[in-house]
């Protein structure tokens, strides 16, 4: 396994849990389980102990690695110089069940859809650009950006809405950009974390050729997820772009009026997507936005920028729902975290994060008090 | 088996009952040198109701029950060296009430070390508690219980003096209150003026109970904090160095300490002070007291204050260091023990010698830190070694370092700090045969089934 010879290195002092502050465990899976096994030292520890046929590639274990979000709060909060490389490890262990074939069902469902459909949804690639049809979106041909929707802003009736509102801001503000519509390959961001290197490797390398032939040279992405495949995976292979998060380009044209906005009364959170915050380092862009909005009341959760705590839907589990389910779970965890401001909002980034918090504030039994809305909806609605 | 799984499942929840290989193989080791040993059950309680409901299970099937905080000792105190179930308390993580005039916070058995200094910060930055420097997961409870060291201990003694009550749950499952608690609803005492009967558990850890709350005992927090390093090539002096600083009852922490490395550092003896107050003024009057006690030294060419760079001076002031944790990285390969014993303060030449031999013969690498007591009444003085976990012959080359250290802490009069079960037992032959017999009662009483913590303090 990759990373094999520096995994004993880890202390299991336990800082990667934490915030920065202390104020609270901030491991996902940690906070939902409460076994040290599920927390970064205890994977570290188990996956040393696996490889030394200490214990076996149990259910158990594989829902330990599996069910790790890839949040990075580990990464951000280790103290020691390999805790930069903590994510990695876990990937490569799951790399390693992947090559050994024994995965729990529902990574194994998700990889075979993406296998044989393109998209975990098992729905045609025709469907891809169906949520913009009868709207000014152009395909792509040639235009400034290529706007890449991905699976879930292209299947997810939560995430096409999400598509349709940052694309309609972009028209709106004449940006130059397109769309691949049936053309469009996942990213392979979750099969990558979920360890098939070998179906991402082909999924990036038909991505990088579409992208190739068609010219693409900047992308912008609607999730965070994407941004990081594109921005961190794909250079290796060939594929380097100028990759924005569409919140990074809602930002100069919010600023410089191309977008004008209204008053907006709401007092709003702003949830940090992993994928965009810790993994890309991006915490300003989707702030700034929200203070540019007159009349919006900006609050924050204790746990933010760096320490944000995941919605739970990264590493795959959006798709897996290993870490999904009771009152623990993350994304209701994170939710209670936003009703404990007292805003009527928490706003998101990152469709995978909104259909996440939204089946948090459901099962909070919250919806009356909060509201999930992404970035674009609210800019939809101030300037509407 | 799978009866008692249910019925602990019937307790705590199914899902905060483990039997899994996983949970038995992590929770069999902590990240010293111990041997491990597997527990057969891992529950993690979330109230006082549930671990009374545990224990009392285990009196009947006679099963072991191990405490478990953080599991940071490095001697196994929470190895379950005869199986049984492991009950990780760190569910239990309320901070229950603080005591803004009384200074004091009421705090669950398994509330974090981290999470109390956030809460403090937050909601009474006027207030702190002795932070030891373990890793901010280490819980509070069994801190105490081992009785750990923190920030304050310089000036106000062990954490477990800093107690002001308890709630436990006896070796037979009752529910007890200890301190002021008993009889008044503040927890402002552990015993005074009434017998202290927080010893039945303190230092026990866990062998006669287990802590469900704890009363902690908090002090001023001043707005400036600032630290000074003295440093000697002389280690016969810093007895005396010590003990000048600690006259003039300036300074909050005082800590010495001795390593090889960076080259800066070697042969050299550190005493580093940490000074507080509300103002420059206060602060700058601490400072040129110590300065005035310490000018002989300066004088004589014996020591001086060492120039601490920008960069260090953040690392030195953060509470808990991050530092302590990173000695695990010197040998890249995630492994530090140290044998910490208490011992007098004139000890400290006779200490670092020890250390610099048995380093030197074992080939290992090594940090001496010494952390005054309560004003100099006594020190502990860390034999640290770091080794590599991937390196089978380094870690049997510090066992064995770490045992010579055992003998060695006899010899000079001291006292095992969170003994391993090995110096437990050398303890035990050592000290006066009646003071161990009143410990046997005490065991006798308040666990007749010798189901907590077994292995620890005993001699079967």
């Amino acid at each position: 396994m990759q990373y094999e010879e520096i995994i004993h290195r880890c202390f299991r002092c336990g800082y990667c849990k934490f915030t920065s502050d202390y104020n609270d465990f901030n491991c996902p899976t940690y906070r939902k389980f409460r076994f040290e096994t599920y927390s970064p030292g205890g994977r570290m520890c188990l996956i040393r102990a696996w490889l030394n046929n200490e214990i076996e590639n149990s259910e158990r274990f594989q829902e330990i690695i599996f069910s790790c979000a890839t949040c990075a709060n580990c990464v951000e909060h280790c103290v020691f110089t390999f805790g930069e490389d903590l994510v990695n490890i876990f990937m490569a262990a799951r790399e390693d069940l992947v090559n050994k074939g024994i995965i729990p069902p529902p990574v194994r469902d998700y990889l075979k859809n993406i296998n044989i459909s393109g998209n975990p949804y098992k729905e045609p690639a025709g469907e891809r650009g169906r949520w913009a049809q009868g709207t000014a979106v152009k395909p792509y041909e040639g235009q400034e950006y290529l706007f890449y929707v991905g699976d879930v802003g292209s299947y997810d009736e939560r995430g096409k809405r999400i598509a349709g509102a940052v694309s309609n801001l972009l028209t709106k503000a004449q940006v130059s950009f397109g769309i691949l519509g049936e053309k469009e390959i996942c990213d392979g961001n979750e099969v990558k974390t979920l360890g098939e290197a070998g179906l991402f490797q082909f999924l990036a390398e038909e991505n990088i050729s579409v992208f190739k032939e068609l010219g693409v040279k900047k992308i912008i992405t609607l999730d965070p997820h994407a941004l990081n495949a594109f921005r961190k995976f794909y250079p290796p292979l060939g594929g380097t772009y100028e990759v924005f998060h569409y919140s990074q380009v809602l930002l100069p044209l919010i600023q410089s009026h191309a977008l004008p906005l209204r008053e907006y009364r709401a007092t709003v959170t702003y949830h940090d997507p992993c994928y965009l915050g810790r993994h890309n380092g991006e915490y300003e862009a989707p702030r700034k936005i929200l203070h540019a909005v007159p009349g919006l009341e900006f609050v924050e959760m204790d746990q933010h920028g760096e320490n944000a705590f995941c919605c739970g839907g990264g590493g795959g589990n959006f798709f897996t729902d290993i870490l999904g389910g009771g009152d623990d779970a993350p994304n209701r965890i994170r939710i209670r975290q936003a009703h404990e401001t007292g805003a009527t909002v928490v706003a998101v980034a990152c469709p995978q994060c909104a259909k996440m918090l939204e089946d948090g504030l459901k099962a909070e039994e919250l919806e009356q008090s909060l509201e999930v809305l992404d970035l674009a909806e609210i800019v939809t609605k101030a300037s509407a | 088996m799978k009866d008692i799984e249910r019925l602990l499942a019937e307790i705590v929840g199914q899902e905060y009952v483990s039997t899994a290989a996983e949970e038995r193989y992590f929770y069999a080791r902590d990240p010293g040198l111990m041997e491990p040993h597997a527990p057969d059950y891992v529950v993690i309680p979330k109230s006082t109701d549930e671990v009374q409901k545990v224990v009392r299970l285990a009196n009947m099937e006679k099963i072991p029950v191990v405490p478990m905080g953080a599991g940071l000792s490095l001697t196994g105190l929470a190895i379950p060296l005869k199986g049984g179930i492991v009950v990780d308390m760190k569910r239990m993580s309320r901070i229950l009430e603080v005591n803004e005039m009384g200074r004091y916070a009421l705090v669950e058995g398994g509330t974090s070390q981290g999470a109390l200094k956030a809460y403090l910060e937050k909601h009474h930055p006027r207030l702190r508690h002795s932070i030891p420097d373990a890793p901010p997961t280490a819980t509070i409870a069994a801190n105490v219980t081992i009785h750990g060291q923190g920030r304050l201990t310089q000036q106000y003694g062990f954490n477990s003096d800093l107690v002001s009550g308890m709630e436990v749950v006896t070796g037979v499952g009752e529910i007890c209150r200890i301190g002021s608690c008993a009889l008044s609803p503040d927890w402002f005492s552990k015993g005074a003026p009434f017998p202290d009967l927080s010893g039945l558990f303190l230092g026990w850890f866990g062998a006669t109970g287990i802590i469900t709350k704890l009363g902690v005992k908090l002090y001023p927090r001043k707005k400036l904090r600032d630290v000074e390093i003295f440093v000697t090539d002389r280690g016969d002096l810093v007895p005396e160095m010590v003990y000048e600083i600690t006259h003039t009852e300036m300074a909050e922490d005082i800590l010495a300490f001795t390593q090889p490395r960076p080259m800066m550092f070697k042969d050299n003896h550190h005493v580093s002070f940490y000074i507080t107050g509300d103002t420059d003024e206060e602060l700058e009057f601490k400072r040129k007291v110590i300065w005035h006690a310490l000018d002989p030294y300066i004088k004589s060419k014996d020591g001086g204050f060492m120039g601490i760079p920008p960069m260090m001076k953040p690392v030195l002031l953060e509470s808990p260091q991050r530092s302590a944790s990173k000695l695990a990285y010197v040998k890249r390969g995630g492994g530090f023990e140290y044998s910490g014993p208490i011992v007098m303060l004139e000890k400290y030449p006779e200490c670092t010698q020890k250390l610099e031999e048995l380093a030197a013969r074992y080939d290992l690498a090594y940090s001496g830190m010494v952390r005054v007591i309560d004003g100099g009444h006594a020190v502990m003085f860390a034999f640290a070694f770091a080794f590599n976990r991937a390196d089978e012959d380094m870690m049997a080359r510090t066992r064995k370092a770490l045992k010579e250290v055992s003998a060695f802490v006899l010899k000079i009069g001291g006292l095992y700090w969170k003994p391993t079960v090995d110096e437990q037992r050398l303890a035990i032959q050592h000290m006066d045969q009646n003071t161990w017999k009143l410990m046997e009662m005490i065991k006798a009483n308040l666990d007749p089934n010798r189901i907590m913590n077994p292995g620890n303090w005993e001699v079967y």
